[in-house]
């Protein structure tokens, strides 16, 4: 019995001092020890949770696109964000490291007792913090979520999780082209040497598959891809206006006054100056876009109004990954 | 031997007073001077410069007061310049072209009657893809856009009737005479914008006021590091 009692006592005291450093023998500091400062740490500690806590901000405000000032928002979150870890690292510097003035520089390190002075030199250097675990898990958590949040512009690259609604468009057979004021263009208002912007009738003016350029070449130049006989009903071309490399409006026609010593006509997309050619399906002639802008099929309707034949000839909008070959629906 | 030289002299002298006494002269004789080797007899075109019968004076005006024509080589981009023909010459010329062909006057628009909004969303529209929103020119592949800070009301009238080089031209389908007031009421604005910032930096854009913004945000953090920071005394 009383063996078993010494048994007991003997494992309360392991377990009890399990996990306890041993006491660490006594001898000279490399660094002067410097006072606690409980007062300073809880600081610390605030300003590593307000990083965190902006960084956090800035995520929720770039996946809410319906606030007011969205953008002014997200700056001042990042800017907060970086101002309050910066305000940590500076009161951890000056009030939690512990410094020395040294006449000279400390001795290169080469043989590996001096390799343990450092060691033992940062490890004390760290000796007025009372909670350094605490310190590091704050500052960890700060970090990780200044790292998710500078991660999370990434997400714009491309559509991630739902990429369907870029190819539908409100194009179908028989649907009317209308200008910016909603009214029918007819076959006969679109004159040569200009260019005219295009809505399909109905739709969202906003929607990426809607909005077009129209131009009007002549006959004998046109030289569209094999497969679009007929899409250019006396002369006129319709093509998406959005670019296919950034998603900007081709807002740039370059018409020759004289062609024979001027450059040949072209859509020109503003951003980057991607070049298509308006007589070869806008087959890109010059710049970063990877492709063609998709053509439009019209056909002229029974009163002179252009209509749609059909839907575009390829994606709209800009490249984004794994976009560039699917048909639009 | 000397005759001959003498008779040399008096024909470069004459050669160099040539310019001068065109002034005298009537559209068609400076058309047959200046014009007629890329244009043609008549206006009937050639390989080298394109048809004049029937574009009007509003085109002949456009491309001589601006300084675009005469060109010193057909490939050339026409840019704006100082014409080498005086304001009567260029009267004579313009009449002589309009009498060439049908084509369409000298267009009298009243920017005054124009509204500003309006010509800044139809510039916008129109306009801004090539010549920037303050009408301060860039590039289109292949050729320069230029500013219009020189463009006269009438000129930017006539630009957008007729469609320069590789402008497009605007007909009044698109841009009707009453629009076409406000556009130019709000390229005459653009020529002197109120800078709210107070610099203007060329108004070229967000580009070299973002470099400003860095060169000052720059020094800021240079005098915070100066004085979070401490310098070890040597």
């Amino acid at each position: 019995m009383k063996a078993l009692w010494r048994w007991i006592v003997a494992a309360i005291v392991l377990l009890l001092g399990r996990g306890r450093r041993p006491p660490r023998v006594e001898h000279e500091r490399l660094v002067p020890a410097g006072k606690p400062s409980p007062r300073a740490e809880f600081l610390v500690l605030g300003l590593f949770g307000a990083t965190a806590a902006c960084a956090i901000a800035f995520v929720v405000v770039y996946a809410i696109e319906s606030i007011p000032h969205q953008t002014q928002f997200l700056g001042l979150s990042l800017g907060l964000a970086f101002a309050f870890l910066a305000a940590a690292l500076i009161l951890i510097a000056h009030r939690l490291v512990v410094t020395e003035e040294l006449e000279e520089d400390y001795p290169v390190p080469a043989h590996p007792a001096e390799q343990e002075a450092l060691m033992e030199l940062v490890e004390e250097s760290g000796g007025r913090m009372t909670r350094k675990r605490l310190l590091i898990l704050g500052g960890g958590a700060a970090g990780a979520a200044l790292g998710a949040a500078l991660v999370t512009p990434a997400l714009s690259l491309g559509p991630a999780f739902e990429i369907a609604p870029f190819f539908r468009t409100p194009w179908r057979r028989g649907v009317r082209l209308v200008d910016e004021r909603g009214r029918p263009l007819h076959a006969s208002d679109i004159l040569e040497e200009t260019f005219y912007t295009a809505y399909a009738e109905g739709a969202d003016r906003e929607d990426i598959g809607s909005p077009l350029v129209v131009v009007r070449l002549r006959a004998a130049d046109l030289d569209l891809p094999a497969g679009r006989e007929g899409w250019a009903p006396r002369g006129i071309v319709a093509y998406s206006k959005i670019c296919t490399h950034a998603g900007c409006a081709v807002a740039l026609y370059r018409k020759p006054t004289f062609p024979p010593v001027e450059p040949r006509p072209a859509l020109v997309c503003p951003c980057h100056y991607s070049t298509f050619d308006p007589a070869r399906g806008a087959k890109v002639l010059y710049g970063p876009a990877g492709r063609p802008l998709p053509q439009l099929p019209l056909l002229v309707g029974p009163g002179g109004e252009l209509r749609a034949a059909g839907n575009f000839s390829g994606a709209v909008g800009p490249a984004w990954w794994g976009v560039r070959n699917r048909r639009p629906s | 031997m000397r005759g001959v030289v003498r008779r040399l002299l008096v024909l470069a002298a004459l050669a160099l007073l040539a310019p001068g006494a065109a002034a005298a002269q009537s559209g068609s004789g400076l058309y047959a001077e200046n014009c007629l080797r890329c244009h043609g007899p008549g206006g009937s075109g050639t390989p080298r410069g394109p048809r004049l019968r029937g574009v009007g004076a509003i085109s002949a005006d456009l491309y001589l007061r601006t300084g675009y024509m005469p060109l010193r080589s057909p490939g050339d981009q026409p840019t704006r310049r100082r014409s080498p023909f005086n304001p009567q010459q260029i009267d004579a010329l313009v009449a002589y072209v309009a009498s060439l062909g049908k084509g369409d006057p000298v267009p009298r628009p009243h920017p005054e009657r124009g509204s500003l909004p309006v010509g800044l969303r139809l510039f916008t529209e129109h306009c801004a893809g090539c010549h920037q929103v303050l009408g301060e020119g860039g590039y289109v592949t292949g050729a320069r856009v230029p500013p219009l800070e020189h463009a006269t009301a009438t000129q930017i009238a006539e630009a957008v009737r007729v469609g320069p080089y590789l402008m497009p031209r605007f007909p009044k389908t698109q841009i009707t005479d009453r629009e076409l007031d406000s556009l130019i009421a709000y390229v005459e604005w653009a020529k002197h914008p109120d800078d709210r910032g107070g610099w203007a930096i060329g108004h070229i854009g967000p580009v070299p006021e973002g470099l400003v913004a860095w060169l000052l945000a720059g020094t800021a953090l240079v005098a915070v590091c100066v004085v979070i920071g401490k310098r070890n005394e040597a």
